[in-house]
């Protein structure tokens, strides 16, 4: 056990410096923005406070007076808000990522939650259950009929099922999802009026028919992200499953006489199961990140399209916000993801 | 794994259907590439983001084909140019133009645009008239043109909207055995006289000029007939040539494709050879930048990339190449583990060969077979990734890729207007590229790995 203690510490502290090297890497992209947006809205806001009260331009005589008032104020402002210092000293960099590592993203510039809230904290709050409940859902679905599928095309390799599924698989991982969700709209939404076109349901979420409505919502992109989805999960399954299947035991078992079927669903799929799992553990996270595409072609309300708004404002706050998240689920589910190795393959944890 | 020769290489891949297949599909998708540089100068692709350049084209029309499928004929956008004739009698000097229209489709077109550039000096006058196949000639437009006593350049557009268009129709009306008041100008004048109904056959409009003293002449002069279809592949909302930018994006594609691919797997390689060929403390710790980079979340970051330094398809080539070459490296450090212990290795290193030198001579040409598949699966991954920030708005403005055409689609809303031609085939063409680096790329592995073939 001590092995796994290690190989686990080992692991966390990388992904702890990841997370760190993260950070550090969005704030450095878009620090020098950040400061230049801060440095105009104070130059504003004293500009406008000054206008409104005509009495303090009034008790200078010359303009260049007047001027470096003005410059003087707006230079105590900046000192006031530490924006003297470049972003990329020390001290500012480490409180802004020690800020953002207890989860305290301030406000947004411009986007808002549902219910008005500037918080970025709110505003991520409600946009992350709706990812996970498309796409953890499509995931879940994906898996199940890839693992079936790639069970039944391994148990007959060359077959019928077995090619259609590796050319299904070959050629769906090639579209684009987003485009597919370009061509599913185009035809179930508006050529034949099944489903409707954006994915944000119409009515309040206080509503009680809110679920429901979000329900009937989802089932254009779920649809469209199982279709892209589950080929080539069931063309890695079988070819773990091809593997198991050459392996001394399957054999003795076969020569035994057990039955076709139950070799390989029961002793061989089981066998087959570390890398599944690990597969499943990354693959449920990283639907997360390739969502934001997707999510901005289907209108989905989720993290996805909220980084892609926040993107083409250039919302700051709400950028680092969700590439945090982001990358802590990243991360978490990569950790889950080597446990699970490390648990099934003895010899990851002793090091061999 | 790696004791495949490459003559034996050739001749499996000879075998398999697939990795041919995909070898012909990127030799057509070259053919193409050199097409489009020749037949279509660069400028005009250049130009694919300036509407100015792109006035006479019509809003989302349909690919000219179109019509071979249907019953109804949709009418052709078509830029004509004249047949000029020059005479004069009696001192009246005349510059006849004649615009020929074969017009065979089952609907009106939606307008036509006179434009002409004209070099004369004093009085000159022009009528535009239209020959129908009927033999009716129908006076559109008589005018003089602003009198100058040194010779000048004048330039024109006359629309189909033009009021004294309609004032004169409206003076024939006798003509038309139906009511032509409310109609506009192209349905009458391409119409059957005795009921609003297409009028099939050769169409004429001529246009006179006619001068005293001096013959005038003409610079430049086309009619543009308004209509639904044009071209192979239709146009767009701003009414550009959808086949230009389709057949420029195919070179971009390739280009994009394979420069982050040859570029990430040569890079994952060597890096992977030579941290597994020195091991110890050097392996680990290249092996945990590895992995640090391998957690980066990569689309995120892309777009931060994009926004923040720079959208130049260049430097999104080296973002891209960024990201992708940390699968390579992992594979080729434990294939390097495995090959430096064989006894070749060995013996050049005990007769004293520079690490460099082994690792290039010896470890590196072992594992071609495995990188040209992984060159060629990872092409796909670099075109759908370009694509996609490009879908997003974030490509080079000055290089549109067909994610950018699909980007443009979606923002004027084409999928609700029902507008195929423009999303279709830049998505199709996207897959296919892919779908052909698939191919040879799982034809090669299944020959490095012959497991999976059993």
């Amino acid at each position: 056990m001590l092995g796994l203690k290690r190989y686990l510490v080992t692991r966390g502290l990388t992904m702890f410096g990841v997370l760190l090297v993260t950070l550090l890497l969005t704030v450095a992209l878009v620090g020098s923005n950040m400061d230049t947006i801060l440095k105009q809205g104070i130059i504003f806001q004293v500009r406008s406070e000054i206008t409104d009260n005509p009495s303090i331009a009034k008790s200078f005589t010359n303009p260049e007076d007047f001027e470096a008032f003005v410059q003087q104020k707006i230079d105590e402002r900046i000192i006031a808000l530490g924006l003297d210092t470049p972003w990329y000293s020390p001290q500012r960099i480490g409180y802004t990522m020690f800020k953002i590592m207890i989860l305290d993203f301030g406000n947004a510039t411009f986007l808002t939650s549902d219910t008005g809230s500037p918080n970025v904290g709110d505003i991520l709050l409600e946009k992350l259950p709706k990812t996970v409940l498309l796409f953890t859902t499509a995931t879940i679905i994906i898996s199940i009929i890839g693992i079936l599928l790639g069970a039944a095309s391994s148990s007959k390799i060359g077959s019928k099922t077995d090619r259609l599924t590796s050319t299904f698989a070959v050629i769906s991982s090639s579209f684009p999802v987003w485009w597919i969700g370009m061509l599913m709209i185009f035809a179930f939404a508006f050529v034949y009026q099944i489903f409707p076109a954006r994915a944000t349901p119409d009515i309040e979420p206080s509503d009680p028919g809110y679920i429901l409505s979000l329900l009937y919502h989802m089932a254009l992109p779920l649809i469209t992200i199982v279709l892209i989805g589950f080929g080539s999960w069931a063309y890695l399954v079988r070819n773990f499953m091809v593997g198991v299947m050459q392996e001394d035991f399957i054999t003795a078992k076969r020569t035994i006489g057990i039955n076709k079927k139950k070799i390989i669903y029961k002793h061989a799929l089981k066998n087959a199961a570390p890398p599944i799992v690990t597969i499943l553990a990354l693959s449920l996270s990283g639907s997360l990140g390739g969502a934001i595409i997707t999510e901005a072609v289907f209108d989905w309300p989720g993290m996805g399209r909220l980084y892609f708004e926040a993107i083409s404002v250039m919302d700051l706050p709400v950028i680092i916000g969700s590439t945090y998240v982001l990358t802590v689920l990243f991360l978490i589910s990569i950790f889950i993801a080597d446990l699970l190795y490390g648990y099934f393959d003895p010899r990851v944890r002793t090091g061999l | 794994m790696s004791s495949v020769s490459s003559a034996d290489i050739k001749r499996e891949f000879s075998k398999s259907v697939l990795g041919i297949t995909g070898i012909l599909i990127i030799i057509s998708l070259i053919t193409v590439s050199i097409i489009a540089a020749i037949t279509i100068p660069a400028s005009t692709f250049q130009e694919w983001n300036n509407p100015e350049k792109w006035l006479e084209y019509p809003k989302t029309s349909v690919p000219i084909w179109v019509n071979y499928f249907t019953t109804e004929k949709i009418p052709e956008h078509k830029i004509i140019e004249p047949q000029i004739f020059q005479s004069n009698s009696n001192n009246v000097y005349l510059t006849s133009q004649q615009f020929l229209i074969n017009f065979e489709f089952d609907d009106f077109p939606s307008d036509f645009v006179y434009e002409y550039e004209a070099k004369y000096s004093n009085a000159h006058l022009i009528s535009v008239n239209l020959l129908r196949p009927d033999g009716l000639e129908v006076n559109l437009l008589t005018m003089s043109l602003p009198f100058s006593e040194n010779e000048t350049i004048y330039k024109q557009r006359i629309f189909s909207t033009d009021e004294m268009i309609k004032k004169n129709l409206l003076m024939s009306s006798n003509l038309f055995m139906f009511d032509i008041s409310q109609k506009s100008v192209t349905d009458i004048l391409f119409s059957d006289t005795n009921e609003n109904k297409i009028l099939k056959g050769n169409y004429a409009f001529v246009v006179n000029m006619y001068g005293i003293d001096n013959q005038s002449k003409i610079t430049d002069s086309k009619i543009v007939l308004g209509g639904k279809a044009y071209g192979f592949m239709g146009t767009d909302e701003l009414r550009r040539d959808l086949a230009v930018g389709l057949l420029w994006g195919t070179p971009l594609a390739l280009f994009i494709g394979v420069s982050v691919a040859i570029g990430s797997v040569v890079v994952g390689l060597i890096y992977g050879v030579y941290s597994g060929y020195k091991g110890k403390k050097t392996d680990e710790t290249m092996m945990r930048f590895n992995d640090i980079i391998y957690a980066l979340p990569a689309l995120p970051f892309l777009i931060i990339l994009a926004v923040t330094i720079s959208n130049s398809i260049f430097l999104m080539i080296g973002f891209l190449m960024i990201f992708s070459w940390v699968g390579v490296a992992k594979v080729s450090r434990s294939m390097s583990l495995q090959i430096k212990t064989r006894q070749y290795v060995e013996a050049a290193k005990i007769m004293g060969q520079k690490d460099s030198k082994i690792i290039f001579r010896h470890i590196i040409p072992q594992l071609l077979p495995y990188a040209f598949a992984s060159i060629a699966i990872s092409v796909p991954a670099a075109i759908t990734t370009e694509a996609g920030l490009s879908f997003l708005g974030l490509g080079d403005p000055s290089f549109p890729t067909w994610g950018q055409i699909l980007h443009d689609a979606n923002t004027y809303g084409a999928t609700a207007q029902g507008f195929w031609w423009w999303i279709i085939p830049p998505g199709l063409l996207i897959a296919i590229t892919g779908l052909a680096f698939v191919f040879i790329g799982n034809a090669l592995d299944s020959i490095v790995n012959p497991k999976l073939k059993r």
